[in-house]
């Protein structure tokens, strides 16, 4: 018997492969480049915001996708640590790094508490359990006055090597994408290990999970605990990228916020977290000299792509480019796996716990 | 036999001491009982603290009633849909919107602009339901989703239209006088009087419609099992429509009370939202009962903390209600009365 053939790949669909990884290292090089290409005003107002705000969706992306979580209180351990940080290193003179260690080391405390609160719940209630911490977690940073209450804490440093984030970002920007990447091939990591496979099994059917013997609430409650520090070192290096913060910068319309540039991009793949807030920050940025009712198209958006692609943009990027490659001539018919799954509610067993 | 043993022992109570629940009830009495202390420490005459009491308890009782009228639609809409419309909010501001301009440019009496407004939210809400949530039942989370778009378009609608000025809506002329208690010479505006009356109005229909009409008859069934209800051959599309109506005209009959009574501003809508949530989630979403008693838990603690925190806590009383929540949910992640969803 001879060695078996290797398929020969069409040349049509070569081409498409070769253009779409093209086209994705063309876009990668692009965001390398960001603070070399673009102005200084792009880079910080385009470029930092939407990469700390990726790195808060992403906390509700991996909790939502992975867990089926989907919270409301990412916004709040993105406070408690940006918050305590900032306060650390303006009022009590600590070092920016360290500061930032033991925000976001309070986020993952607190993190753990509203997880192990919350981890009875599931679905809608998780929802609404996460949008009380939400609130909790807002009128006690805007009562308390050692947080600078509605004022919040101005002047905040980041660290002497990164430089002016106002004058100079670049450097910022670099750091903010190094940490992106590390959240999201550490996120992608966990998600593969043991542990994230057992977290998905509890998304799917948590009653089969505990009758396998898996506990339920611990899975729940780790996982939580696990995206907290995600959330708390977007809450830093949003204080850092905008040297301020307050008890607004995580109220409840944030909170939606957040949820809508998760929702955007997709809650089901890790990267549309940071697709959804380059968009929304695009839009944030540009559409608001247009048009007054900014907000309105951003729910207009939000409806169409809820309504439309479950996925988010991510995911119906995908669809197309299933679509587009089995139109192709010569490519074989692909298994009629969905692309994009439907949002991920547990449909069995419901409620049973 | 050896299977009924089986089940007769796994049902067989156990004792537990509920140590959360105990812990609990033990903070609320504590807290009661400070409160009755600061109220009645300092006698009974019109030096003491009891004017300023009754008072704050008749505030936290209209705040209740008010927090029931907007809190019944959207449990309304739960229990039998199993929707939960966090548009409820928006709906809520916007018949608080429409009956003051029916009133303010209109001329229209209270009465005519309230149930227009009425209308006007269930209008609203129903074409949502029609439109975006009908064929996504049983989704829950996405149909969340969309009706938090749909706030958000709302929200901003009506701050284009109406602009960001706090405004109130003038009361009925024969609700607009204080009322006078009796009691050491107080008096009470009649206005937030009635409003405790409508709720408990609209407690009572709702009670004597679930249990005594064939409509009622009907959304219990449906509430129970809809496949079924739906086999024995009720509408049930036109059921839930029904509901998803009332819900919402309930959510702005809340608006039109909340702005005479408080005031119309952008915002409005997800503080009377979370509101309303905490109201339903602390009773049980779905049950019409538990958030009377949530209503009432809410109002009372949020006007007691305010007047009787010691002063360099009372910035925290906003605090204490989502504690509560937070608590409550801990212990009976369905609510007090609640079934699992």
């Amino acid at each position: 018997m001879t060695a078996p053939t290797r398929p020969t790949t069409p040349p049509m669909a070569r081409a498409w492969t070769l253009g779409t990884r093209g086209a994705l290292a063309l876009l990668l090089l692009v965001v390398a480049l960001v603070p070399v290409l673009f102005s200084t005003f792009v880079t910080s107002q385009v470029g930092l915001t939407s990469l700390w705000l990726g790195i808060a969706a992403v906390s509700l992306t991996f909790l939502s996708g992975h867990g089926g979580m989907v919270s409301l209180a990412q916004t709040s351990l993105f406070g408690v640590a940006g918050l305590i940080a900032a306060k650390l290193s303006v009022e009590a003179g600590w070092s920016p790094v360290a500061a930032a260690l033991a925000g976001i080391l309070a986020a993952t405390a607190v993190g753990l508490v509203f997880g192990a609160v919350a981890s009875g719940s599931q679905g809608i209630y998780f929802l609404i359990i996460t949008l009380a911490f939400a609130q909790v977690t807002y009128f006690y940073f805007a009562a308390v006055p050692t947080f600078g209450a509605h004022e919040g804490i101005n002047g905040v440093r980041p660290p002497e090597v990164l430089g002016d984030p106002v004058q100079d970002p670049a450097r910022m920007y670099y750091f903010l994408l190094a940490v992106s990447l590390v959240v999201f091939f550490g996120l992608r990591y966990v998600a593969r290990t043991a542990f994230g496979l057992a977290l998905q099994g509890v998304r799917d059917d948590p009653v089969r999970m505990a009758a396998l013997g898996y506990n339920v609430r611990l899975h729940r409650t780790l996982g939580f605990t696990l995206a907290a520090p995600v959330a708390g070192a977007a809450g830093v290096l949003s204080a850092w990228s905008n040297t301020r913060m307050s008890a607004g910068s995580i109220s409840l319309a944030i909170a939606i916020l957040v949820l809508t540039a998760a929702v955007i991009g997709g809650l089901n793949r890790l990267e549309g977290a940071w697709v959804g807030a380059l968009l929304y920050t695009l839009c944030d940025t540009y559409l608001r000299g247009w048009t007054d009712r900014f907000t309105t198209w951003l729910g207009v958006v939000f409806l169409v792509i809820v309504l439309v692609s479950p996925g988010g943009v991510v995911g119906a990027l995908g669809s197309l480019g299933t679509w587009i490659r089995r139109r192709l001539p010569g490519e074989p018919p692909a298994p009629a796996v969905p692309a994009t799954a439907a949002l991920p509610v547990p449909v069995t067993s419901k409620g049973a716990l | 036999m050896a299977t009924q043993t089986a089940a007769a022992r796994r049902s067989a109570p156990r004792f537990r001491l509920p140590v959360a629940a105990s812990a609990a009830v033990l903070v609320g009495a504590l807290g009661l009982l400070g409160v009755l202390w600061q109220a009645f420490g300092a006698g009974w005459g019109t030096e003491g603290n009891v004017p300023t009491f009754i008072l704050i308890t008749l505030n936290g009782l209209t705040l209740a009633g008010l927090y029931f009228i907007s809190a019944s639609g959207l449990t309304l809409i739960f229990g039998l849909l199993r929707v939960t419309n966090l548009a409820h909010g928006a709906l809520f501001l916007l018949g608080g919107y429409v009956a003051l301009t029916l009133v303010q440019d209109a001329g229209m009496s209270w009465a005519l602009a309230a149930l227009l407004a009425m209308v006007a939210s269930g209008t609203v809400g129903l074409v949502m339901h029609q439109l975006f949530l009908r064929w996504n039942q049983g989704q829950d989370l996405r149909q969340a989703l969309i009706t938090i778009a749909v706030s958000l378009i709302l929200a901003d609608q009506m701050l284009a239209y109406f602009g960001a000025t706090p405004t109130a809506i003038v009361p009925p002329e024969f609700l607009a006088q204080p009322l006078p208690l009796g009691v050491y010479d107080l008096s009470y505006p009649t206005f937030r009087l009635a409003i405790l009356g409508a709720a408990i109005i609209v407690g009572l229909l709702f009670w004597l419609v679930y249990q005594r009409t064939r409509v009622g008859m009907v959304v219990r069934a449906g509430v129970d099992d809809t496949q079924m209800t739906s086999a024995l051959g009720v509408n049930v599309q036109r059921v839930f429509a029904g509901a998803f109506f009332v819900g919402s005209a309930l959510a702005g009959l809340g608006g039109v009370f909340a702005g005479t009574s408080l005031s119309l501003a952008p915002g409005q809508d997800q503080a009377f939202l979370v509101s309303a949530l905490v109201v339903v989630i602390v009773g049980g979403m779905g049950s019409l009962g538990g958030a009377a008693l949530g209503a009432l838990l809410l109002g009372l603690v949020d006007q007691y903390s305010s007047a009787y925190l010691p002063p360099e806590y009372s910035n925290l009383s906003a605090l204490l209600t989502f504690v509560l929540l937070a608590a409550i949910l801990a212990v009976r992640p369905t609510g007090l009365f609640g079934k699992a969803a």
